[in-house]
């Protein structure tokens, strides 16, 4: 009677809910009682606080009451949860939930648009942050039972589109309510990426530079609005700017992109919660140095297929390491006490949700902090007390479970949201699964059950014997039908709660009833087996290198004292070559040049027989960065590659082995005015922070001829389209930075506007253009485009025609750096002569010899040999152009470029005449760190491809076991040039 | 009258700009050169040697303490070094002048299967790429079509002629196959991972290539066929009188290919590129197919690859007993082609003997070429195609020519922009 009451109750809780003001014309106006009680339960008030034999007391959708000694209102329908547990039910913070994914369209073209589609908002169409949730939100019922299966009870969503997304809203998955009740939170945080908006094809930024430059102008201008100084309306600042105390959440594709979100947080006084990647473990002290809170997706990839040799070997090491060492990227972000909240984000299907947290589980994520994660965690990044917790006032979001949630063998019966139940599996039915003995008319079977709620079922056997038998469990009712040789015995029997023997009535063939009973047995074999099945599955954890790929260093190179004995030194200096000569490095500095030097402490290499330079310098690269061109405008002055460098680019450790040491990634020659470059260390293992120099000096990109044009586009209508534009486009920049740079000098507020503060840096002569030119009318044009605004073009970049005006150049104060050979590229590179450089040299122009390439980049010093055989230079002049001429290009020859005491120690030691072709690096060391050594490269290639087989190995096991497999990939080959262009 | 010499003065006016050089004239005198270091090309050195050579033909190679009449106009070069002309295999040179002008392009035939295509009609004699080489050493090279999967017919040309016809060497020498990958990229666009995936169609594609081999080969016994070009250009494959040159690089591609090929009796075989010919050395040895590498200063494929990985494989494969040579497929590949030396150079060192690079761009170019009969080494009968250079031709340090001899002829070392060079430097030192 009192179940029936129950189920009443429970029914009229889950029926249509009707807004209490709203008039209702079907009957007469009810009030609902809907207090329920939840008796001697195990539960989580939060992941901290445990309640055992509790009582949780719920009315109207909230806890009234919760605590060991409860006291229940008489009338009030009670469930017994005796050996059941009661968790505050799940939160998933990051789901676009009922949101329409939006769609490209496709059917516009390819003609770029460089305008905004839309009027009243902000100038870009991918800064939408007055997108709101709510009027893009319709529930999907379907999806909603896939969460409560998965036990969670809220979800926070937003449209996952565009840099600035908008805000989002909280929404309980009810399937019983409506949207009156299910919102929570209509305005819960504000959300940005990188990624552009699909919705929109405006070209700008085209980028992850140019997105970075667009978050920052868009906060300087949201401020500038809030202000009062803009005279239009812009519905996008507005809304930027309402929502600015609201969480902000920053959803990024890698660790290293969350660590450039949060620095582009900090520069506007914002602490993101970052959505992370799940790659957090490959720098997890950058990850922790952001002090952010994260958002942690559990997408694991699956194996790969190996079983195919000739596929495998296409596969890099990195791909399988992180195969590997993805399971224990939670256990690592919670061993280093950052918070994080976790989400079904990117997961294909919402059930696997349980599967890969297990995973982490097993890796040594704390259980603990799994509840925390998806529980309190997300609830205080949406600063909601009502959720995530059981405490009195809060929403009566919970679920039962058999016992331990993150156990593989518990069962969520039930997900209550907001007071109303959803049944997930019915908890009455009780797990009888096991192996029994059943003995019925002194005949014994061998009895298994297995499967899960309503759906187990059992199979009869005598010894390895099947016996036909019929199994159904109904009510906790076993019914099975025997077949024994066509003799049919009935049995039936009633479940009892506390033993391990079911018994009842078994009627036989002959009508006759006898009891029997089967009695569960408890095996010692079973626990042996699963001892040394765990043994079998212990966990190999393959260890992270910096970065995480092959060739990566598993510890850092240390500073060291080094002496290099009778070595033959290449100066780049006035002394030139120096025979039999000792060098001291010591602290990161060249301290002695002389013979007969000691050190007792420092490393001594034997020199002899070997040269010893400065490392290579190139004015010109492409490599470690994630974006080389902003072509989205054809001025992108506000754009810096600094934002974008990457440490992870093999061609880092390449570049060293042919004895570079320091680059200037410059931007690319999409457009007149490019970006900022990042003068960088090729620091093997370091951080993107680590790798620019110090206190470096400022760079941009400028560009002329056929590439600014857009020459070899047929759908391009970009101003300029003729070198006469090109002019004009720089006239009109330059003077309107100056404008601008008067107004700023003056103490007027001013906008502030990021592409006019780097110009008027160059105007100030703070910030120099290194310009990619190659013939002369043009390169005459930029000298003289400088020279009305007073200025200096610092470096002419490729210059393939500045042996034609290499007198002007040499006039102006100009320096060229450019290719040793290269032409008949493209129609500009007609006059390109490999005798440039030394025409120019003997002109007075200083002179570097360039890559722009990273495949040439490591061996620059064959490339400056050519202006020995093209032009004849002198071996020691062939020499300083790359290293100490571009140094000074660089306004880094005060640090680098040279063998001479107090500069880095930025050394390399070649085993051959380093102009030669048979000259190898041997080793590279920076700042007096050996970061490339050809010893230990060989023990790394030894290294690689032992590590490789043993996680072939693994996964081989992986997929031996019954696990998923991918099929194997080849990672696409990136390459750089001048005009690679980003999608 | 004047009308004439004005067009004609035109005329000059526009050929001086344009600024090819002219071919050297036939060889006329006999010329001795006498106490240069020989690299005769198969492997051998001659310290001090006399090198002599009468109507375009090689008729003594020995030591200049050799008691014999030096005949002719007589060059000293001690202290220099003499090589037979290099030869650059599976070239573009003369296809194509300026890579982003679209017409100036004649390298890649539209359609898949073109073994009909042949490169040599096309070969622009008086390119100013072709003109850059010969400073350098490269005297001869491979002109190959490119694009589809049967790109066409290639030619060997020397580089110092006045027109196609004057240029061949050997008309026809092989068909080029570009055998498919077993890999494609993922359509991003379509929201797929960029990454290289196995490629699905791969078996249907090799499928269509060796049904159209099988066709051709049915043509070919056929008494009164209804002509057909493709096949009927095939004809030198099944007799053995024409390679086919099969440009692949993975293992499972190389093993299809090769055996596709000797299934319908086409042995006469040559692999190109060939990144991992090292794991079918078997099978390439067992079927005496030699070797073309892509240049080596590439970068590797792949990120766990070594960084040298690209600059060891010469070694390698002849340490294998792999015939290899080295070909010029690539980004700016003609403008490249000189550094031909220095790719050799580079294979040398990283592990192959000095001579033995010399080889590759030499008798063993040669021999893959089909030309060795009249080329690729420093012996006598052959051409006297040679050059002498100041030092180590394989090191940029040495690489600079005195002088040049194709079949005989003393050919110009200038170029446009031997030109331009003097004609700047001379602007400035004149101011």
């Amino acid at each position: 009677m009192k179940k029936a009451l129950l189920v009443l109750t429970l029914l009229l809780a889950t029926l249509t809910k009707a807004q209490e003001y709203f008039p209702v014309n079907t009957g007469v106006k009810t009030s609902k009682n809907t207090m329920v009680a939840f008796k001697n339960a195990t539960i989580y008030v939060n992941s901290d606080k445990i309640l055992k034999k509790a009582t949780l007391l719920i009315k109207d959708g909230k806890i009234v009451s919760i605590g060991k000694s409860v006291k229940i209102p008489e009338g009030t329908p009670s469930v017994d949860l005796s050996g059941k547990i009661i968790y505050p039910s799940f939160i998933d913070i990051y789901s676009d939930f009922g949101i329409n994914k939006p769609k490209r369209d496709f059917s516009r073209g390819r003609r770029p648009q460089y305008d905004a589609e839309r009027k009243g908002y902000y100038w870009n169409d991918h800064i939408r942050p007055e997108t709101s949730s709510h009027s893009l939100f319709k529930f999907d019922p379907k999806k909603s039972k896939e969460y409560l299966k998965a036990g969670f009870g809220t979800v926070n969503i937003h449209s996952q589109d565009g840099i600035m997304r908008g805000s989002g809203m909280l929404v309980s998955l009810n399937p019983n309510s409506n949207n009156a009740y299910r919102i929570l939170d209509d305005n819960s945080g504000q959300y940005l990426s990188f990624s552009k908006s699909v919705k929109s094809r405006q070209s700008y930024p085209t980028s992850r530079m140019g997105a970075i430059a667009l978050l920052r102008q868009t906060y300087l201008d949201a401020n500038w609005y809030a202000n009062g100084k803009m005279k239009n309306k812009d519905l996008s600042l507005d809304a930027l700017n309402k929502n600015k105390n609201e969480s902000q959440i920053f959803e990024t594709g890698s660790h290293i992109d969350a660590v450039r979100a949060d620095k582009v947080g900090d520069e506007f006084g914002i602490q993101y919660t970052i959505v992370g990647s799940g790659d957090e473990f490959e720098r997890i002290q950058d990850i922790k140095n952001t002090n952010a809170k994260f958002i942690i997706p559990i997408n694991f990839r699956v194996a790969y297929d190996v079983a195919d040799p000739l596929l495998t070997q296409h596969v890099d090491l990195s791909e399988m390491r992180k195969w590997n060492q993805e399971p224990s990227n939670l256990s690592v972000l919670s061993n280093n006490e950052i918070t994080f909240a976790l989400t079904t984000h990117k997961l294909k299907s919402i059930s696997s949700f349980h599967k890969n947290l297990r995973k982490a589980i097993k890796y040594g994520f704390n259980k603990k902090n799994a509840l925390a994660a998806l529980t309190s965690i997300p609830a205080e990044i949406l600063g909601n007390d009502k959720i995530g917790n059981l405490n009195v006032g809060s929403y009566a979001n919970f679920i039962i479970t058999s016992g331990d949630v993150f156990d593989s063998k518990t069962t969520i019966h039930e997900n209550w949201v907001q007071g109303d139940r959803n049944v997930i599996n019915d908890m009455n039915i009780k797990d009888i699964t096991g192996d029994y003995i059943l003995s019925v008319n002194d005949q014994k079977y061998n009895l298994s059950i297995t499967g899960k709620g309503a759906k187990q079922r059992g199979n009869l056997t005598i010894g390895d014997e099947k016996i036909k038998s019929t199994f159904s469990f109904k009510n906790n009712w076993v019914s099975i039908t025997v077949n024994n040789n066509s003799t049919y015995t009935r049995i039936l029997g009633k479940i009892s709660y506390s033993s391990n023997e079911i018994n009842g009535t078994a009627f036989d063939s002959a009508g006759n009833q006898t009891s029997w009973t089967a009695t569960k047995i408890v095996k010692e074999e079973e626990k042996k087996k699963k001892f040394t099945n765990d043994k079998e599955n212990k966990i190999v954890l393959h260890p992270v290198s910096f970065p995480n790929i092959g060739f990566g260093n598993f510890t850092q190179p240390k500073q060291q004292t080094i002496l290099v004995k009778n070595t033959t030194v290449w100066t780049s200096e006035a002394e030139g070559i120096l025979r039999n000569t000792d060098v001291l490095l010591k602290n990161g500095k060249i301290v002695q040049i002389g013979s007969n030097l000691i050190d007792k402490k420092a490393l001594v290499i034997d020199g002899k027989g070997k040269h010893l330079t400065a490392g290579i310098v190139d004015e010109h690269s492409h490599i470690a960065a994630s974006a080389i061109n902003e072509g989205g405008h054809n001025s992108t002055a506000e754009v810096t590659i600094e934002d974008v460098v990457d440490p992870t680019d093999i061609n880092i450790y390449r570049n060293l082995s042919g004895g570079t040491t320091s680059i200037q990634i410059l931007h690319g020659s999409a457009n007149p005015i490019g970006g900022r470059s990042a003068i960088i260390k090729l620091k093997w293992g370091e951080n993107a922070e680590n790798l620019i120099y110090d206190n470096s000096p400022k760079f941009i990109k400028f560009a002329l001829g056929e590439n600014v044009k857009q020459s070899r586009s047929n759908t391009s209508y970009r101003f300029p389209q003729t070198r006469m534009g090109v002019e004009q486009v720089f006239t009109d920049y330059f003077q309107r930075a100056k404008e601008y740079d008067l107004i700023k000098k003056s103490g007027q507020p001013y906008r502030k506007d990021l592409e006019m503060e780097t110009l008027a840096e160059i105007l100030n002569k703070e910030r120099f253009i290194s310009c990619h030119s190659y013939v002369q009318s043009e390169i005459n044009m930029l000298m003289k485009v400088a020279e009305k605004f007073n200025f200096n073009v610092n470096t002419f970049t490729h210059i393939l025609e500045g042996y034609k005006v290499a007198d002007k150049m040499k006039e102006h104060g100009v320096g060229g750096s450019t290719f040793s050979d290269w032409w008949a590229y493209k129609y500009e590179v007609n006059d390109a002569i490999p005798y440039n450089a030394a025409i120019m040299h003997n002109a007075g122009v200083t002179v570097a010899i360039n890559s722009d390439d990273r495949e040439m980049s490591r061996r620059l010093n064959q490339e400056a040999a050519k202006t020995v055989k093209y032009g004849g230079m002198s071996e020691l002049e062939a020499w300083k152009m790359v290293t100490i001429n571009p140094a000074k290009l660089l306004h880094i020859d005060n640090r680098v470029g040279s063998i001479k005491v107090g500069k880095d120690a930025d050394v390399v030691i070649w085993s051959d005449h380093p102009l030669s072709i048979y000259a190898k690096a041997e080793k590279t060391i920076i700042e007096g760190k050996i970061y490339f050594d050809i010893k230990d490269d060989e023990r790394k290639r030894t290294a690689i491809k032992l590590e490789k087989a043993k996680l072939i190995n693994l996964m081989l096991k992986d997929k031996m076991g019954g696990g998923k497999t991918q099929l194997p990939k080849k990672r696409k080959d990136r390459n750089f040039h001048c005009d690679t262009k980003e999608i | 009258m004047r009308k004439i010499i004005y067009s004609l003065m035109f005329l000059l006016i526009v050929v001086d700009i344009s600024a090819q050089q002219t071919p050297a004239k036939k060889q006329t005198e006999p010329i001795s050169i006498e106490g240069a270091t020989a690299h005769l090309g198969n492997g051998e050195i001659i310290e001090n040697s006399l090198i002599m050579f009468s109507n375009g033909k090689i008729i003594f190679v020995g030591s200049s303490k050799t008691k014999i009449a030096r005949v002719g106009k007589i060059i000293m070069a001690s202290g220099q070094h003499i090589y037979p002309g290099f030869i650059a295999a599976n070239s573009t040179l003369g296809l194509v002048e300026i890579d982003a002008v679209k017409a100036s392009s004649d390298v890649r035939e539209t359609g898949i299967m073109n073994p009909h295509i042949r490169s040599v009609i096309a070969y622009n004699a008086e390119s100013k790429v072709v003109e850059s080489m010969r400073p350098n050493g490269v005297l001869m090279a491979q002109i190959t079509p490119r694009g589809g999967t049967i790109s066409g017919t290639s030619s060997v040309v020397q580089l110092d002629a006045w027109n196609w016809e004057d240029a061949s060497i050997k008309n026809d020498d092989a068909i080029h196959i570009n055998w498919p990958s077993s890999f494609t990229n993922g359509r991003w666009w379509l929201g797929e991972d960029p990454a290289l995936k196995p490629d699905k169609n791969y078996l249907k594609k090799t499928e269509e290539i060796t049904s159209f081999f099988k066709n051709a080969k049915q043509y070919q016994n056929k008494k009164n066929p209804v002509k057909n070009l493709p096949f009927s250009s095939t004809k030198g494959l099944f007799l053995g009188s024409q390679k086919l040159f099969i440009h692949a690089s993975g293992q499972r591609e190389i093993t299809d290919a090769v055996h596709m090929a000797t299934d319908l009796g086409i042995n006469n075989l040559v692999l190109v590129n060939g990144h991992e010919a090292e794991k079918v050395s078997d099978l390439l040895v067992k079927h005496n197919i030699s070797v073309v590498l892509e240049r080596p200063h590439r970068n590797p494929e792949s990120e766990d690859h070594a960084y040298d990985y690209t600059y060891t494989i010469a070694k390698t494969l002849t340490d294998l007993g792999i015939l290899v040579g080295i070909g010029m497929e690539g980004q700016m590949e003609r403008m490249n082609t000189r550094n031909l030396p220095f790719y050799a150079g580079t294979f040398a060192a990283h592990g192959l003997d000095k001579e033995d690079a010399v080889k590759l761009i030499t008798n063993n170019a040669a021999k893959i070429l089909g030309i060795d009969n009249k080329v690729g080494t420093l012996e006598v009968g052959k051409d006297a195609t040679l050059f002498i250079s100041k030092g180590d031709a394989l090191d940029m340090r040495g690489n600079v020519l005195t002088e040049a001899f194709i079949q005989g002829r003393n050919i110009s070392l200038e170029s446009h922009q031997t030109k331009l060079w003097k004609r700047y430097s001379n602007k400035f030192k004149s101011e």
